[in-house]
């Protein structure tokens, strides 16, 4: 590639930023009945997984898998239930108070709908300088010059600053969602769908910007989206949840050419490019019905209702992640036992 | 009535406005298209478009504000246009029916799935109480609901939101339409549901030849299920054609610009990773905002002296299944 930037990609690096240790996190869902035990929603039930500073992982998952919970539970925006979860080399998981809201300010989120995650009486400028006032980051100067050289940095025009969230386009909020979200200088940034709710034009947009400031500034991303050519596309390693679960992990490369769980083959399936492969991929691998109740997942493998390849064994173990390739991690009791889709007929 | 078109929806020179402080502002200028028994239309384009305008001025549910100025819409060979409030409702419930984007909006939560889905049968084609409820059961369990029986009785918040979109086309089809309008039906679900919910429309029409006007951003989609396609820019339609004509061969500059700033999914392969993506710089111009020339000017790679120079470029036939509406089309052909 000519252009200068492009050639300083992202170095494949090892210092691991997030190292986050069988995480759970249970919703209270009422009772069994009236007189009953309190009953619980298994959002998230023993994840663990590790992000290395200056890439992206990818969560891909159903609706209501636990993607975001696990996203929120890391940022200690919602209580974990257990877990250890070690930022920078601390474990945060029961940091409490001034050191907790030190640390939050390390990691910033942005959402799916830009509109509701804007406070709408109040002007973008303002917007992008609470979180640093909030912080009593820099002197009131040094804020107003970072809120400009942010609007610059996501592509906005300095007059920008004084506009309210609704004289924006989905497109321009969601840019100045991520300047709020760049303001305190974060170390990690969690897109819970950031994308989702766009047009593809303003997406490829907004995805480029998000990797430019990723090469400039040594971002670190985690990334939640349900659009597999996007997670693809973005980001360096993949997770896969089912039902609480992380089933598979794996390096973006390995997992789009040799995915090895068999919920993996359904969204691959689902999300193939028109054409025979992909109707034999649907034939073989695509599984149809809805997952299970989170509040009473089944006990062996959460996935063994739709499996095409259940046998008795899935019903009454739960597979574990285990090791397939390096970086490479799978939860299925039949792996290598069965046969894996063919992509070479593309 | 006897149809002397073999169109199930024929949309003729659809001009719609809203009324401004300063005078008529055009939404939708001079769209025409048809659909054909058991085919399907995709309607697509950037956010602010004219796409859901377009479906509401067919269901005539234009909001306050929006009228349409000229033009014609025909369903089954009746002018919708100068149907009465009355000719209007039996249209909407027995010829055409609408799934929104958002399945939520559209379903009252205070109701059961099975109440909403028994009423529009007992309306609209006569049933008791009692065949409606049985009814709505086979509607569910061929939308494909596990356990239709049971939840025949559930209110829409209890359904995951894959679940409630499928009520909505049960519901939209309860009625056996001539005509279905999907305006993205699936954005707002995940890939697995999207793909299943794609399949049950292109089997129910496989069934009941149900017209289908699919309003979606996804060219996947398009690929899948359409037969034509017409896409809009800025409330014009600037290329339309046979779907697989125009994903193969896009001629015009937006068109093409919209399929290259896709991450396609690569199987089998690692994929170019660090490269960014094609991007159509610029936005959609808001309503008002738009000049007498060629509406995507302000964005287009290819603009040159012609286009600043002339008006608008008219929608020009170049093949017998394809028009453009660009001055430098024959030039800039990949
Ligand atoms: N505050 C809450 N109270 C009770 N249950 C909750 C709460 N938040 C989430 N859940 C449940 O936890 C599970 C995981 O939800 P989560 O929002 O993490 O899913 P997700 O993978 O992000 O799904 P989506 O793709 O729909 O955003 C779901 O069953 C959800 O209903
Ligand atoms: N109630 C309204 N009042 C005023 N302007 C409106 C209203 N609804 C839509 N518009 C404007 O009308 C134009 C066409 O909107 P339309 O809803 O048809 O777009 P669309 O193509 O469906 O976009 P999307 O993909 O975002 O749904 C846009 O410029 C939009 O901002
Ligand atoms: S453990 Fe059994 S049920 Fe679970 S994914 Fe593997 S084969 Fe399927
Ligand atoms: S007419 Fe000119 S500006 Fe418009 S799309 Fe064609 S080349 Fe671009
Ligand atoms: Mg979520
Ligand atoms: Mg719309």
């Amino acid at each position: 590639m000519s252009d200068g930037l492009d050639i300083v990609t992202t170095p494949a690096s090892t210092e691991v930023l997030l190292d986050v240790n069988d995480l759970v996190v249970h919703f209270p869902a009422g009772r069994r009945g009236m007189f009953g035990p309190p009953s619980k929603v298994h959002a998230v039930d023993g994840v663990s997984f590790r992000v290395r500073r200056g890439t992206t992982f990818g969560i891909v998952g159903e609706s209501g898998s636990g993607k975001s919970t696990t996203a929120q539970a890391v940022m200690r925006l919602i209580p974990a239930t257990s877990g250890q979860i070690v930022f920078g080399g601390d474990n945060i998981a029961d940091y409490r108070g001034e050191k907790l809201r030190l640390t939050r300010a390390r990691f910033q989120i942005v959402f799916q709908d830009p509109f509701s995650a804007l406070d709408p009486r109040r002007r973008a400028g303002e917007l992008i300088r609470e979180p640093l006032d909030l912080l009593d980051i820099g002197s009131p100067r040094e804020r107003d010059a970072r809120v400009k050289q942010l609007l610059e940095e996501v592509g906005l025009p300095p007059q920008a600053a004084d506009l309210f969230p609704h004289q924006f386009s989905g497109g321009q909020r969601q840019r100045l969602c991520i300047a709020r979200a760049m303001a305190p200088e974060p170390d990690l940034i969690v897109c819970d769908e950031a994308v989702s709710a766009l047009d593809v034009a303003i997406q490829a947009q907004i995805l480029n910007l998000l990797k430019k400031l990723q090469r400039e500034r040594g971002l670190t991303y985690i990334f939640i989206s349900h659009d597999l050519g996007v997670i693809q596309h973005f980001c360096d390693e993949i997770a896969v949840m089912y039902l609480g679960k992380i089933v598979e992990q794996a390096p973006g490369n390995v997992f789009f050419s040799a995915p090895l769980h068999p919920y993996s083959w359904s969204l691959v399936a689902a999300a193939a490019p028109p054409g025979p492969l992909r109707d034999r991929l649907k034939r073989d691998y695509l599984v149809k019905g809805d997952p299970p109740s989170p509040v009473d997942p089944p006990p062996g493998c959460r996935f063994a209702q739709r499996c095409p390849f259940v046998i008795e064994r899935c019903h009454e173990e739960l597979p574990v992640l285990n090791v397939q390739a390096e970086h490479h991690f799978v939860a299925c009791h039949r792996t290598g036992e069965i046969d894996a889709p063919d992509f070479s007929s593309l | 009535m006897s149809s002397v078109s073999s169109h199930v929806l024929s949309v003729q020179n659809l001009t719609v406005t809203m009324k401004g402080s300063k005078g008529p502002v055009p939404v939708l200028e001079n769209l025409s298209f048809d659909v054909a028994q058991g085919k399907t239309m995709a309607l697509v384009g950037e956010s602010g478009c004219g796409k859901s305008m377009t479906a509401l001025a067919i269901m005539q549910l234009l909001p306050e504000d929006f009228v349409v100025s000229a033009g014609k819409i025909l369903l089954d060979g009746q002018d919708v246009l100068t149907s009465s409030p009355r000719e209007l409702r039996t249209l909407r419930g027995n010829k055409m029916s609408m799934i929104f984007q958002e399945p939520m909006t559209a379903l009252n939560p205070l109701y059961t799935v099975g109440d909403q889905i028994g009423e529009v049968l007992r309306q609209h084609r006569g049933l008791s109480r009692r065949e409606a409820h049985q009814q709505a059961i086979q509607f569910l369990k061929a939308v494909q609901i596990p356990a239709a029986d049971k939840r025949i009785d559930a209110y829409p918040h209890q359904l995951s939101g894959g679940m409630r979109q499928r009520v909505m086309i049960a519901m939209a089809l309860a009625c056996k339409p001539k005509l279905l309008i999907a305006d993205e039906p699936t954005t707002a679900l995940d890939v697995t549901v999207q793909a299943q919910i794609f399949d049950l429309l292109a089997d129910l029409q496989d069934n009941t030849d149900t017209a289908i006007v699919l309003i979606t951003h996804d060219l996947g989609a398009v690929a899948e299920l359409a037969d034509d396609v017409a896409v809009l820019y800025a409330g014009r339609c600037i290329e339309q054609g046979a779907a697989h004509e125009i994903i193969a061969h896009a001629r015009h500059p937006y068109t093409r610009g919209l399929m290259a700033c896709v991450p396609h999914l690569q199987l089998g392969k690692a994929a170019a990773h660090s490269a960014p993506l094609d991007e159509i710089p610029g936005m959609v111009p808001p309503l008002g905002a738009r000049g007498p020339d060629c509406a995507f000017l302000a964005r287009c790679a290819f603009a040159a002296e012609v286009c600043r120079t002339r008006p608008q470029p008219p929608l020009d036939r170049v093949d017998p299944g394809a028009a453009v509406s660009c001055w430098r089309h024959m030039e800039i052909a990949p």
